[in-house]
């Protein structure tokens, strides 16, 4: 075994052999489940979880005689994405067959575009070091977007000597997304798929679910010397996680360094990963198994889309992320950062969205933004939520929002008010009122307080007198507890330099 | 095209059709004078020609996105050979 | 009283709404005809009690005053290429024995909405891959019809609807569906004197039927003569949302139009149909065929198809090829046969399913198709011959500018025995030749009879027609019909 070591500087990551250093060179394909409630060809439905074959129509079964009919719905979102990356939209493309036997595959050729797809070049750019948004982007280039049906589900543990074919995922529809092979590190191929997908779900072509399968991907890997040309490369099929993605070009191509190194050679051919063991192995490959004997299935025509169809896919796309970031750098006058950390995810940006339009005049932007990504965020992180289940809706974060701009509480008491509403669910508004949180800009009460408080302390008062400037601090404090907590700071903080002298 | 038994067998293997060396024999010499006649096609000049597409001028219609099917798990088992627990079954695949 | 069975489609329904007779004597006398007819092993399965209720179903609706179905009261056979529910569907293949569809094709849903009843299901050429019926797991079909040397020589029915040109030839159905994909209406019809017409592709919907070449399959009808075959066509005829090929028209009342008028009409005589070796009663038969069309008014025109020779070259590219995969979903995993070796793997049990399922004409094809779609074949094979195709259609377009049908004979021999050519798959697949290319243009066309060779044996002539003009076909072979008076039908012996 050759021992190396990988280093990342910039983007620039480099596996450290004994001969020198290799280069990695990462293509991907991402398959992608196309949102849509029945079927690609069959009006079977898609919903994940059901009973086995009870989401199975005779076209999916492969009973003879059955015929494909195409989901219009399937060919939109496909349509939709391609616009969403810059992608040339194909007018005529065709349906062609995949030819090879497996249990999980009832036709015994899947319905998928090789020759003609839907959607041809496009990109996607992504963000190096998504920690730091001014960091360097890059773009990787998409060769094509076609669609193509699942297959079913081979269960292995049910029986000693038998598997069991579930056909409920048999002909939901994909996208299979493939990049060019531009990526040269994990950390690109990361930055790639979290961008693809975050693109996905803005689009709502697919719901990026990788645990449930609605996203995998394909994982083209080889390794070259800088500069030289590209080596053979294999492919790990069906990583399910960012994670995984990353671990198994991590994996892959120190173990192709290690068998150049050790004068072996590169055999083109199909891995999966065992995240258990984190590696790669060979998949027992047949011969045959690359002579899929595509051709175009005579059961469809071309696919042909004129232009309304078209236009309505376009109008119908929403801001999509980079659009999105920008606008809150320029209009929003949002720091670089939290453009960035809210467009991430469409939700994010959708619940951004709604609190700062419930929020109105009364809470700025930047209030709200940062309210959002640290008060909110750091309390669904407690419990374990995402945005779109957090138990604060944001009609009430702005109302909380308002009742801090307008100065009804303070910035402090604002987050007490926060903690009730997550634990009662209860508005902003009732919480203030109920618990008479309000705060006081009484200068009176105010004024009776401070008195109190130098009484109190005098000799603390003479410090301060002497030139301990410090001890404001302790003033304030002394004076806010005495309020409880509800006296307005800024006429605190007033009224005791009045006071001190 | 004279197809030889090695071919004959990986053809017969691609199309998983078992056969034994008598057939493979046998097809060999069948298949080689079917391929012949075929390739005469060679001979039409097709540069300039599209393959064709559609029979009849006629584009693919699309449906609406709605289930209208499945929920049929009887119909779709009713004629397997070995059908258990709701699943179609075949001899267990190491993957 | 007359025999029932001697009437036809059109002389039934009729006979049935007048009155003369019901529906259930019609449908008693064919059962009995059908159960008497075990030798031609035209049936695969015999289905009585669908003829029946169909036949109840029909006298209790005139019984009651109703406007009777188009099809009220007519039993059929039903090629065993469409699936029925309830009713085994085998394709007439090994692997497919014991499947029970539990769907019906949209086609026979279509001829039982019309109010027709089904007879039985009928033999034919395994997954529909031959031309004389005996590529079947079940057993050839026997002709009906007998040479007049005496020799008593079992002939080939033509295929691969064999059982359906035998069982309406010998008077066991008035009509019989069929399907079409390079011939196999045409040519059994020619066989045995009767008529069957191949409608433009997408005309019948394909969904429900067993596929052999998806981009070629047409269902049509066999009957008796013209009329039958134009009221039968409007039954099974229709869009179909299921087809995604299906053509979205309105079906035309093309019995209603029938008009053996050809005046003003245009016959092209394509010059390249006239091949090596064709025997002269054909060439003889093509002769006076064109004399016919004069004689109805019609101007005769030579044409030109200059790449004919290359369409049955063609076909055994794209239709094998289509069909490797279309039959790749018989594997024995989801209905069907399953061959289960001890200790086969998955792929094992494919492989033995497959070559204990399938029949050597299928095997066959199965291997030609899969060679030609393989790595570094696919496009001097499978792109060529699509090319070649395109070409074949444009030579019909380039036709039609100069005519509005064209005549040839349907087959180029009369019934030849069985086994004259089952040894050699190439001399099979010539007799073929004047029906395929047709078929890789899509359009209708009709093969109805002429006359009888030397042996007394049937000969039909071919009418093909433009795209969609199924109208001018069945009147051109109107034309025909009538002024030909076939009026020969095999002796019964079985
Ligand atoms: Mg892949
Ligand atoms: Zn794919």
């Amino acid at each position: 075994m050759v021992v190396s070591e990988m280093t990342m500087t910039d983007s620039t990551y480099r596996i450290q052999g004994a001969t020198g250093e290799w280069e990695v060179v990462i293509g991907l394909e991402v398959h992608a489940q196309i949102t849509s409630k029945a079927k690609l060809f069959s009006g079977a439905s898609t919903e994940f979880g059901a009973e086995p074959n009870s989401q199975v129509s005779l076209v999916d079964a492969a009973m003879p005689g059955m015929l494909p009919v195409p989901n219009r719905e399937c060919v939109r979102q496909a349509v939709r994405t391609g616009m969403a990356i810059d992608a040339q939209i194909n007018k005529w493309s065709r349906f062609d067959r995949k030819n090879y036997f497996y249990a999980d595959l009832p036709q015994g050729y899947q319905i998928s575009q090789l020759y003609h797809p839907i959607v041809g070049e496009g990109v996607i750019t992504v963000t190096l070091d998504e920690k730091d948004p001014n960091s360097a982007t890059k773009e990787i280039g998409v060769e094509r977007i076609h669609i193509e049906q699942d297959a079913g589900k081979l269960m292995h543990d049910q029986h000693p000597t038998r598997s069991y074919v579930d056909l409920n995922r048999s002909g939901v529809a994909l996208m299979e997304i493939v990049s060019r092979p531009d990526m040269r590190s994990p950390q690109e191929a990361g930055a790639y798929v979290r961008k693809l997908r975050s693109i996905l779900r803005y689009v709502g072509s697919c719901d990026g679910n990788m645990e449930e399968g609605s996203m995998r991907a394909d994982v083209n890997v080889s390794v070259r010397k800088p500069g030289d040309e590209f080596g053979t490369r294999t492919e790990t099929k069906n990583v399910n996680s960012v994670r995984f993605v990353m671990a198994v070009i991590e994996q892959e191509a120190q173990r192709q360094v290690d068998v150049l190194e050790a004068g072996g050679k590169i055999v083109q051919e199909t891995r999966l990963y065992d995240p258990d063991r984190n590696e790669t192995r060979s998949m027992r490959s047949k011969e045959d198994a690359h002579d899929y004997r595509y051709f175009p299935d005579p059961d469809l025509l071309p696919l042909e889309l004129d232009d309304a169809f078209l236009e309505e896919c376009r109008a119908s796309l929403p801001e999509l992320p980079d659009a999105k970031r920008a606008r809150y750098e320029g209009e929003l006058g949002l720091s670089a950062y939290n453009a960035a950390v809210l467009t991430a995810e469409h939700e994010t940006a959708r619940w951004f969205e709604e609190l700062a339009a419930a929020g109105g005049d009364k809470v700025t932007a930047k209030a709200a933004a940062n309210w959002l990504l640290s008060d909110l965020f750091g309390a669904l992180n407690r419990l374990g939520k995402g945005v779109e289940d957090s138990p604060v809706s944001p009609k009430q974060g702005a109302e909380l929002l308002a009742l801090v701009a307008d100065g009804t509480i303070s910035n402090t008491l604002g987050k007490q008010v926060f903690e009730i509403m997550l634990e009662t669910g209860q508005d902003a508004g009732t919480i203030v009122e109920e618990r008479g949180l309000k705060q006081t800009s009484d200068t009176g009460a105010i004024e009776a307080e401070i008195a109190k408080v130098m009484a109190a302390n005098e000799d603390k008062v003479a410090e301060y007198r002497g030139g301990k400037d410090k001890l404001f601090g302790f003033f304030v404090g002394q004076t806010m507890k005495a309020m409880a907590g509800k006296a307005n700071p800024s006429v605190v903080n007033e009224l005791l330099k009045k006071a001190l002298g | 095209m004279s197809v030889d038994i090695q071919t004959v067998k990986k053809v017969a293997s691609l199309a998983r059709i078992a056969i034994s060396d008598d057939d493979a024999q046998r097809l060999a010499p069948e298949l080689s004078n079917i391929l012949g006649w075929i390739e005469q096609l060679g001979e039409v000049d097709t540069s300039s020609v599209q393959p064709m597409t559609a029979v009849i001028p006629n584009t693919l219609r699309l449906r609406d996105d709605v289930v209208t099917d499945g929920g049929v798990r009887d119909d779709v088992l009713a004629n397997a050979p070995q059908a258990e627990h709701g699943f179609f079954a075949v001899p267990k695949v190491i993957e | 009283m007359t025999d029932l069975t001697d009437l036809g489609i059109a002389a039934i329904r009729d006979g049935v709404r007048e009155g003369s007779f019901s529906a259930r004597e019609v449908a008693d006398a064919f059962i009995v005809k059908v159960a008497a007819a075990k030798e031609l092993n035209a049936f695969l399965v015999e289905t009585p009690d669908h003829a029946l209720a169909a036949a109840k179903a029909a006298d209790a609706a005139r019984a009651a005053g109703e406007t009777l179905k188009p099809l009220a009261g007519v039993p059929i056979g039903m090629k065993d290429l469409f699936c029925t529910k309830g009713v085994q569907t085998t394709a007439a293949s090994h692997i497919l024995e014991g499947f029970t569809p539990t769907y019906e094709s949209t086609v026979s849903q279509n001829l039982w909405d019309a109010g027709a009843g089904m007879l039985g299901k009928l033999n034919m050429d395994q997954f529909a891959m031959g031309s004389s019926n005996e590529t079947s797991a079940f057993g050839n079909v026997i002709s009906p019809w007998r040479r007049s040397d005496g020799g008593n020589a079992p002939l080939a029915p033509g295929g691969s609807s064999g059982g359906s040109s035998a069982a309406v030839a010998a008077r066991l159905c008035p009509g019989a569906t069929g399907t079409d994909t390079g011939g196999s209406i045409r040519q059994p019809a020619a066989f045995v004197g009767i008529s069957g017409i191949k409608p433009t592709y997408g005309r019948c919907s394909r969904w429900g039927t067993v596929a052999f070449a998806s981009s070629l399959d047409q269902a049509g009808p066999m009957a008796r003569d013209v009329r039958d075959c134009a009221i039968m066509l409007e039954a099974m005829a229709g869009f179909d949302p299921k087809d995604g090929t299906s053509l979205q028209l309105d079906v035309p009342n093309w019995e209603a139009a029938l008009n053996p008028s050809l005046a003003g009409k245009k016959i092209g005589i394509p010059k390249e149909y006239r091949v090596d070796n064709m025997p002269a009663e054909i060439d003889a038969l093509w002769q006076q065929g064109i004399e016919w069309m004069r004689d109805a008014g019609a101007e005769i025109v030579e044409v030109s198809l200059p790449h004919t020779k290359y369409a049955l070259p063609a076909y055994y590219i794209i239709a094998p090829a289509e069909a490797s995969s279309n039959l790749a979903r018989y594997d024995g995993v989801r209905f069907g046969q399953r061959e289960l070796p001890e200790g086969a793997n998955l792929q094992d049990m494919y492989a033995a399913t497959r070559a204990a399922g399938f029949g050597p004409e299928v095997k066959r094809r199965i291997l030609i198709g899969t060679y030609v779609l393989s790595a570094g074949f696919y496009d001097a094979y499978f792109t060529q011959a699509s090319k070649v195709r395109t070409l074949i259609a444009q030579d019909f377009d380039k036709a039609w500018e100069q005519c509005d049908y064209l005549l040839t004979p349907t087959a180029p021999s009369a019934a030849f025995a069985l086994g004259e050519k089952s040894a050699d798959p190439l001399a099979m697949y010539l007799n073929d030749v004047f029906t395929v290319p047709s078929s890789l243009a899509g359009l209708p066309a009709m093969s109805v009879p002429g006359g009888l060779d030397k042996q007394g044996l049937p000969l039909g002539l071919q009418v093909i027609g433009k795209a969609l003009d199924e109208q001018g076909v069945l009147n051109a072979s109107l034309a025909l019909e009538q002024r030909a008076g076939f009026v020969a039908r095999p002796e019964a012996w079985w």
